[in-house]
């Protein structure tokens, strides 16, 4: 069987600009193109005071968001973060995003602009306090040289400044202009507030970007509108890797409204008319030939076959290692070894992809929803031609990210379409099974897991061998690491400060046979997580069973050298009431996993009918992110996170047949829905001292905590997903 | 050409009759609070009321609309975000990404129309709108807490 990389074929965007997207490193893709620009001097009206920070006459304060919003809350909590080093009037603050091309000129002088990995806060919470703490000096000293009184002696409320001395007052905004003049202070001059002193970060504050979003003013970018639009619809090879051979055009340019059916790329036409239901009217209408290639050929059970082959390789990379695996599991008392499998699965975002381009020979400028703009401006300088400064690209809120817009082949497509009608701005909308088809799905993956005991139930080996996809290699093969992907082990890692290991055990081989089938893969909210917190989550339930042990107090035996993930277990046992007598037929489950920084546990309380009918009651769940900007946004992401981790364990499978993805919108590929939403116990417990992620780790929880009270309801152990596989009539 | 009865007003449009209603709001009349989802009346993105009735517009042709019945879009649903279920989601902080809010808001009015005080069983059975970042919890809260407003007021 030959399997074609998508990548490689297609030639997607360049990869080091994509990957800025996740749990990469950071990634500067125009660094050599900026370096040795000056920036340009601060605008004038209303005044910078600097890249953070603009205060207008009225004293509001616009604070500037390099990252996404998506529904996370991001652009509310560093909007906390700069406010509270401001010390402004959070009452007067907006916000804005800089441009991509801006960040560009200006040196990237807002960092990176990419939006997953759980990283908007914790990876830059310093330098946009920082921000915040520069333009509050400024001002400050804006005041004190108007009234020639030393700075040390002004005081800051609300974005007013007092003089006690002399019983004078005036305001941030009456400043601004005078400030905007002033040579900012030095980074390492400057302390940060301890967070026991804050007063806007730190606290449950109501959201900025809710009041749009109740009456339907808030413009995603499916609803842009620009003068002289037109509007796209879209059909790519649904085979990966497949090419256009043929298209007539006929039919479809009959159709009312249709101005012109283009080729785009190598593998897809597009129709292009007055409106969108007539582009894909008409894309209905062209008669396409396809040139499927060998993909083609492949089946799921190919791909199954192909994973699982690697679970008994010779060869594997090793991601954690102790003690002596092999020896110890052959003097082992007893044995337990289970294989698990997780399958592709789509983002699914509720907005469709889409993007909004026009192109002349001088320019080329985008609107788009997008998870990285820097990323988004490399796809659009290189589908243009131009170079990356004279492109524009203007972030729109997104309709959901999830990790699928982080990619930007929708962009590509938008300014390939949009130069074949210079000076027309065409909006490309994917329909949902444009959508479906074309994800970068969650990873393939099963894993093989095998635990040696000693007479006394002691864990004394494991092994973990996981085999499947891996996301860097169908991204970015140049970022592997001889071959080896690191990411793929997340939870299950030895050190780091991200997705650390927390279980102590003497003798331990975690691998990763790499085996990457044709599906191009992606960064899916959980990413790697996901799956290796079903693994070994399940797994340890399934030996503390079979060493006759309480899965509590299995896993703290383990974990004495993991405090915090210690904690948090103890707290959702606390909260979740395991140990105690549960309501009439209902069960409990355990887990807790690290990840993305911070320490996740979940207590998870089910009920089964004999019919097999799942019904989830009651998740507790524990976040440790070391600091809490806005606690009730992190309980809104862990309920959040639940939905779309449940809806994957419960539902959410991409199987392919004749090398395409065979679901193709909402009645195939089911989304959890409000009657199967389970009441939600978030329990919010900074310990102080990190920065830890809260879009992405409990949704890795979510499902080895169900699963396990799903084995404690009915005697049955799901171990591939989704588990409406699994029959649990009991 | 078509009329039709929209937020009060009624507006010609011109279209192909099998179009979508969801469409003809968004495309020909503009309001684009309404949204596309899944295009099969799945995920409910682009509910709106015909004559206080939720309807999924997606897979609705407009020729099957008739003149005098009244449609109600989410920028029909009150002046000013005044609905108590608007000032509900807004307290409580209900939308996440919000692009399923639209239609989220347009199943929750319609409930309590004919159901001013539903119970969490009823309001869960009846709201089968998909919200992918997952704010299920806070809809419910956000109904019951409408539902309350609006009988404290009588």
């Amino acid at each position: 069987m030959t399997h074609i990389s998508p990548s490689s074929r297609r030639g997607f965007l360049k990869a080091s600009a994509a990957l800025g997207a996740f749990t990469l490193a950071i990634q500067a893709p125009f660094i050599e193109e900026a370096a040795g620009q000056t920036a340009p001097a601060a605008a004038a009206i209303p005044p910078e005071v600097n890249a953070w920070v603009v205060v207008k006459a009225d004293d509001t304060v616009v604070i500037r968001i390099a990252r996404s919003e998506m529904g996370q809350g991001t652009l509310t909590g560093l909007a906390q973060l700069v406010a509270e080093e401001l010390d402004c009037d959070w009452a007067k603050v907006t916000t804005e995003y800089p441009t991509p091309t801006d960040n560009l000129r200006r040196n990237r002088v807002w960092g990176d602009m990419s939006t997953g990995g759980s990283r908007g806060i914790r990876a830059s919470h310093d330098y946009v306090r920082r921000g915040g703490a520069a333009a509050k000096i400024m001002l400050v000293q804006a005041a004190a040289e108007a009234w020639k009184v030393p700075a040390a002696e002004l005081t800051v409320n609300k974005g007013t400044i007092s003089h006690a001395k002399t019983n004078r007052r005036t305001t941030y905004g009456k400043v601004a202009v005078a400030a905007a003049a002033i040579t900012p202070p030095a980074a390492a001059s400057i302390t940060l507030k301890d967070p026991k002193d804050w007063k806007i970060a730190g606290k449950p504050l109501p959201r900025l970007d809710t009041r749009d979003k109740v009456n339907g003013k808030q413009v995603y970018g499916a609803d842009l509108k620009l003068p002289g639009m037109l509007n796209a619809a879209i059909k790519d090879c649904p085979v990966f890797g497949g090419k256009v051979r043929s298209f007539n055009a006929a039919a479809a340019m009959a159709k009312p409204g249709v101005k012109k059916v283009v080729q785009v790329g190598e593998s897809a036409i597009a129709v292009v008319a007055d409106t969108w239901w007539q582009a894909k009217t008409g894309l209905d209408a062209v008669e396409i030939l396809w040139d499927e290639g060998p993909n083609a050929r492949i089946q799921q059970a190919d791909i199954d076959a192909m994973v699982a082959e690697g679970l008994t390789a010779t060869q594997a990379f090793i991601g954690n290692k102790a003690g002596d695996m092999a020896g110890a599991m052959a003097k082992a008392a007893s044995k337990v070894e289970a294989t698990y499998s997780f399958p592709f699965q789509n983002h699914a975002t509720m907005e469709p992809m889409n993007a909004t381009a026009v192109w002349t020979a001088e320019k080329c400028e985008v609107w788009c929803p997008t998870q990285n703009g820097d990323a988004a401006l490399a796809a659009a300088a290189a589908a243009s031609g131009h170079r990356a400064q004279q492109c524009e690209v203007h972030k729109i809120h997104l309709g959901g990210g999830f990790g699928r817009r982080g990619w930007h082949d929708y962009v590509t497509q938008a300014v390939q379409i949009a130069k074949q009608m210079p000076g027309v701005p065409v909006k490309l909308l994917w329909s949902r099974e444009e959508d479906m088809l074309h994800g970068r799905f969650h990873p393939i993956t099963q894993c093989k897991l095998t635990a040696g005991l000693d007479a006394d139930g002691k864990l004394e080996a494991l092994h973990i061998r996981i085999s499947g996809q891996s996301i860097v290699a169908g991204i970015a093969p140049n970022l592997l690491e001889n071959g080896l992907d690191s990411r793929v082990f997340q939870g299950l890692a030895q050190g780091g400060n991200e997705f650390t290991f927390g279980y102590g055990v003497p003798n331990l081989l975690v691998d990763h046979a790499m085996r990457n089938p044709h599906v191009p893969p992606g960064f899916w909210r959980g990413v790697n997580l996901n799956q290796n917190a079903v693994y070994i989550e399940c797994f340890i339930d399934e030996v503390a069973r079979a060493a006759g042990k309480d899965a509590l107090e299995f896993r703290r035996a383990l974990l004495a050298g993991a405090p915090k993930q210690l904690a948090v277990l103890n707290a959702v046992a606390d909260k979740g009431g395991w140990g105690k007598p549960a309501p009439a037929g209902h069960h409990r489950g355990l887990a807790a996993i690290m990840g993305y920084g911070s320490y996740v546990a979940a207590c998870a309380e089910v009920s089964v009918s004999r019919a097999g009918e799942v019904k989830v009651h009651k998740i507790t769940a524990a976040t440790d992110p070391g600091h809490a900007v806005n606690p009730q946004q992190i309980a809104a992401q862990v309920e959040g996170s639940f939905v779309y981790g449940l809806g994957a364990a419960f539902y959410q499978e991409c199987t392919v047949k004749d090398g395409r993805m065979e679901q193709e919108n909402f009645d195939t590929y089911q989304a959890l829905r409000m009657d199967e939403m389970p009441a939600v116990e978030s329990i919010v417990m900074p310990s102080g001292g990190f920065w830890g992620g809260v879009g992405e780790p409990t949704i890795a929880v979510a499902a080895p905590a169900v699963l396990n009270a799903i084995f404690a309801a009915t005697g049955k152990r799901v171990r591939r997903l989704p588990l409406r596989h699994t029959d649990l009539k009991h | 050409m078509t009329k039709l009865h929209v937020n009060g007003r009624v507006h010609d449009v011109q279209v192909d009759p099998d179009t979508p209603l969801l469409w003809v709001i968004r495309e020909q009349l503009g309001m684009t609070g309404t949204k596309y989802g899944c295009g099969i009346a799945q995920c409910g993105a682009c509910t709106v009321q015909i004559d206080g009735q939720a309807v999924r517009s997606c897979a609705l042709p407009v020729s099957a609309v008739t003149p005098t019945q009244k449609i109600t879009t989410i920028e029909g649903l009150s002046a000013n975000s005044a609905h108590p279920l608007q000032q509900a989601w807004v307290a409580l902080d209900v939308p996440q990404c919000g692009y399923c809010q639209s239609g989220m808001l347009m199943a929750a009015a319609t409930l309590l129309a004919s159901n001013p005080k539903p119970t969490e069983a009823e309001i869960r059975e009846n709201i089968t709108n998909i919200c992918r970042c997952g704010t299920y919890n806070r809809v419910i809260a956000g109904i019951k807490r409408a539902a309350d407003a609006t009988a404290r007021r009588g």
